[in-house]
């Protein structure tokens, strides 16, 4: 276990370091001059050329990266070109909000599409059944965008029920959870209801049925805890499309996560932040990953760590 | 208030050698306006920073004239200068010496009087390069520039402080913008010890003399302005509070306008929502119209052929529909003919550009060679409306045989492209375009049209250089003499005719501005509209729900 431990946390090093050298040479390549950005329309070329000294800006690509990498690994992220504030405290400042829309779009996803599952496997073949499952394509299909603005419309413009956009509350955190959980829930609910359909064709759940066992007690007792393991084991690797999802869902509804600060910076070449931003969502997607592969041999005993 | 005006009318009366007579700040006070409330302001993206060196963003820019003051200023609503913390100065004849008189009992923030100390620090720190600031060329005029600006001192040799409440500046040259460069945001009073307590986070914690103090900050989510009790303008400013929503979509912002929680959307009305709200009489009846500094306009750059042939420009001029592309965008702006926006002084009302005429724009490209048209690229930055304006373009151009492929980009990439002599043979500058720093007709050439902005990297898309033109311009900029403004205001206009006769550019609209308030939201309809302070004047609003 130490070992295999070992060997995944150099690997994700490895894959941490290679997304920053990709990131950063892609940013580099960029046909936008940054120093131009702040020093802004009116600038004389000679205050142009001091920013950029001062940035370390006319250096060749290697020093500039190493020194990026130099200065990561003490934890600095450098600081941000249009917003003139440490990097670091700019995503500090915004990963909990980021990570209770986390919790919320988990929990909403969770719900809906176990639901949704478990009640097409039921129905298998029944017009409920081919109802849920086009429901749960619209879901993974829909543009978040779209749907976000239409739950916004619904249920804060025309029924009042939640905030329109904002944060601060638990009714703010609803519809921007509902909206990432959409998404989610469209693939849990295929998941769920293929691997529940796989646990009732098995053998002990007919001897329960032979048993004389009531149907709900058979789905809820027997057949969900063995068809709900391996769905739920997916959740680290759903981090890898939260994270995409976050951008559009933060910017539609105003919420001050990561998502929002990394829109903003794309659309104004602030690469210290694009970096950061990118550089945070994949630390997150590796522990995702390396998190889901460690708890699979608890839920699974067949699958063995080597 | 008496006590001020008496000692500014003194002061202008003795000491004025150029008998300018400046207004004084002192100006009547909106009889109805109570003083109290709270307003809800919304912006999409983040405030960068409150520090009136750095900040150049149209969000923050108003922000920062109301937490800080510079030695001039606007009469609210217009384009009148008029001093601010300066309560009078005089000029010598020669147009290169200001000496400002500054007003008493000014405090900063923190309790400390400002002084002329305080203005000379300010100036040095702005221009030296340490700062960063994207406003140090403004400054290029002071004696001493040049040696800050390439870190041979620290100190501009021409900011004198004769005593606490006088501070003299001198030029190396006559300057008639000097005035408006006292009254942007870059020149604003800052105070040393607050500066360097918060080094390069000043801009996290703004200090300054102005009519708010800062708060609140949330980073990514609210700034919360205070009312400053001290201010030195007594009676100002209203409203005790203000909030800053920031991330609001702006869809998201009128939304919550319509249900009262919101008094006004800094980001404007969304365009795909503009026609629906102004055909709401209650809605619209809350919409305030105005003009703003901006001119939109497509450039042809002159130095790569065919745009090298003046026809062929003067032919683009001519098969460009402006009255569709106004269309297009609902009506949000007006057609234009010159580089100048109508409520900049010096614009010419009686110029009359080139109409649109397809057969004689055709007749002109024969006339150049190129009768059976050419191809050539048309960039443009990838945000609504500006691909459909450029499509606009696009079919106009081909209707007289010019087949322009349109490159939509980021408004960095475009910027790269046109800052490239090679880059971009034509550009649409929506989302680039030009608004003005200061309400100055100067301030639409130099960067923009002069052979100073068309180097590598430079904002003359055009590369347009006409040496004649850039002497023109340096001899009406030295006409200081307030009282000859009218002769600048001709011979810049003078300058602009010779521009649109070579049509380096084909001006194409100029952008009104709509701002939209809560029924709340009271004052003026200039404040609303105010063409240095956008979206709106938080000094001057009032509210009318107060007791």
């Amino acid at each position: 276990m130490i070992a295999y431990l070992t060997r995944r946390l150099i690997q994700a090093a490895l894959i941490l370091l290679g997304v920053s050298i990709i990131t950063f040479a892609l940013l580099y390549l960029l046909p936008a001059d940054p120093v131009r950005q702040i020093a802004g329309r009116s600038a004389t070329p000679q205050t142009v050329e001091s920013i950029r000294q001062q940035l370390g800006l006319d250096q060749p690509f290697v020093v500039q990266y190493w020194r990026y990498l130099t200065n990561l690994l003490s934890g600095d992220l450098g600081r941000s070109y249009i917003q003139r504030s440490e990097v670091t405290e700019l995503i500090v400042s915004r990963l909990p909000a980021s990570l209770i829309l986390m919790v919320g779009a988990i929990l909403c996803e969770l719900a809906i599409g176990l639901t949704m599952g478990l009640i097409a496997a039921a129905k298998r073949g029944s017009a409920t059944d081919q109802t849920l499952m086009v429901g749960s394509f619209i879901g993974v299909s829909a543009p978040q965008f779209v749907v976000g603005l239409l739950l916004l419309y619904v249920f804060a413009v025309q029924l009042g029920w939640f905030p329109i956009g904002g944060y601060g509350t638990w009714q703010h955190a609803v519809l921007p959870s509902l909206t990432l959980g959409i998404l989610g829930a469209g693939w849990y609910s295929r998941m769920m209801r293929s691997s529940m359909i796989d646990v009732l064709r098995q053998d002990y759940i007919r001897t329960a049925r032979a048993k004389g066992l009531a149907r709900h007690a058979i789905l809820f007792r027997h057949a969900l805890p063995n068809a709900i393991l391996p769905v739920v084991a997916m959740i680290g690797i759903d981090i890898g499309l939260f994270m995409s999802g976050i951008v559009v869902v933060e910017s539609v509804f105003g919420w001050p996560g990561i998502g929002q600060l990394a829109w903003q910076a794309i659309q104004r070449v602030d690469i210290p932040i694009i970096m950061g931003v990118t550089l945070v969502s994949a630390c997150a997607i590796v522990l995702g990953n390396l998190l889901a592969d460690i708890v699979a041999p608890f839920i699974d005993p067949r699958i063995k760590l080597r | 208030m008496k006590k001020y005006l008496a000692s500014t009318v003194a002061a202008s009366a003795l000491a004025l050698v150029l008998g300018l007579a400046p207004a004084s700040a002192d100006e009547k006070l909106d009889p109805n306006a109570k003083q109290g409330g709270a307003i809800t302001i919304t912006y999409k993206d983040d405030v960068a920073t409150l520090d009136p060196a750095i900040g150049y963003d149209w969000q923050n820019w108003s922000m920062i004239k109301s937490l800080f003051d510079g030695l001039m200023d606007y009469e609210p609503g217009t384009t009148n200068l008029r001093p601010e913390l300066a309560e009078s100065y005089e000029i010598s004849p020669d147009g290169t010496t200001f000496t400002f008189k500054l007003r008493k009992g000014v405090k900063f923030h923190n309790g400390r009087e400002m002084t002329a100390d305080d203005v000379k620090y300010s100036l040095d720190r702005v221009t030296n390069p340490k700062t960063q600031s994207p406003g140090a060329g403004f400054f290029a005029s002071i004696k001493g520039y040049e040696d800050v600006a390439g870190g041979k001192a620290e100190s501009l040799a021409g900011v004198t402080v004769v005593d606490p409440a006088t501070v003299k500046i001198e030029l190396s040259r006559p300057d008639a913008t000097f005035l408006h460069v006292m009254a942007i945001n870059f020149s604003h009073v800052v105070p040393k010890e607050e500066v360097e307590k918060y080094g390069a986070d000043f801009g996290k914690h703004p200090v300054g003399t102005g009519a708010y103090k800062l708060g609140e900050w949330t980073l990514g989510q609210r700034l919360v302005f205070e009312r400053n009790a001290d201010y030195w303008h007594k009676g100002l400013p209203y409203l005790d509070k203000i909030t800053f929503e920031i991330g609001q979509e702006p869809i998201v912002a009128l939304l919550r306008l319509q249900k009262g929680e919101v008094d006004v959307p800094g980001d404007g009305i969304p365009p795909a929502k503009f026609q629906e709200v102004m055909a709401d009489p209650a809605q619209k009846a809350r919409v305030v119209e105005g003009g703003q500094l901006q001119t939109g306009y497509a450039t042809m750059n002159t130095t790569m052929a065919p745009f090298d042939n003046v026809k062929v420009r003067q032919a683009v001029n001519m098969a460009i529909n402006k009255e569709r592309i106004v269309k297009i965008i609902n009506n949000r702006a007006v057609p234009a003919n010159q580089p100048l926006p109508p409520s900049m002084p010096g614009y010419d009302k009686n110029f009359a550009g080139y109409k649109y005429d397809v057969e004689k724009a055709k007749a002109l490209l024969g006339e150049a060679g190129h009768a059976d048209g050419f191809e050539t690229q048309l960039f443009v930055m990838n945000t609504d409306p500006n691909p459909r304006i450029a499509q606009a373009i696009q079919q106009d151009l081909a209707a007289i045989g010019i087949k322009a492929s349109i490159q939509s980009l980021a408004q960095a990439n475009v910027i790269a492209a046109g800052g490239d002599k090679a880059g971009a043979p034509m550009i649409w500058s929506g989302g680039m375009a030009w608004i003005a720093d200061f309400p100055d007709p100067s301030n639409f050439y130099g960067p923009i049209l002069g052979c100073g902005g068309a180097v590598q990297g430079g904002w003359n898309w055009a590369w347009y250089c006409n040496k004649d033109l850039d002497d023109k311009a340096a001899k009406a900029d030295s006409i200081v003499d307030p009282a000859k403004a009218d002769e600048r205001y001709k011979l810049w206009g003078e300058i602009y005719a010779k521009v649109m006769e070579d049509a380096p550019w084909a001006p194409v609209f100029n952008e009104q501005r709509f701002t939209m308030r809560s029924p709340r939201m009271a004052g003026d309809d200039k404040l609303y509209v105010d063409p240095v302070h956008i979206p709106i004047n938080y000094d001057y609003v009032y509210v009318n729900d107060v007791q």
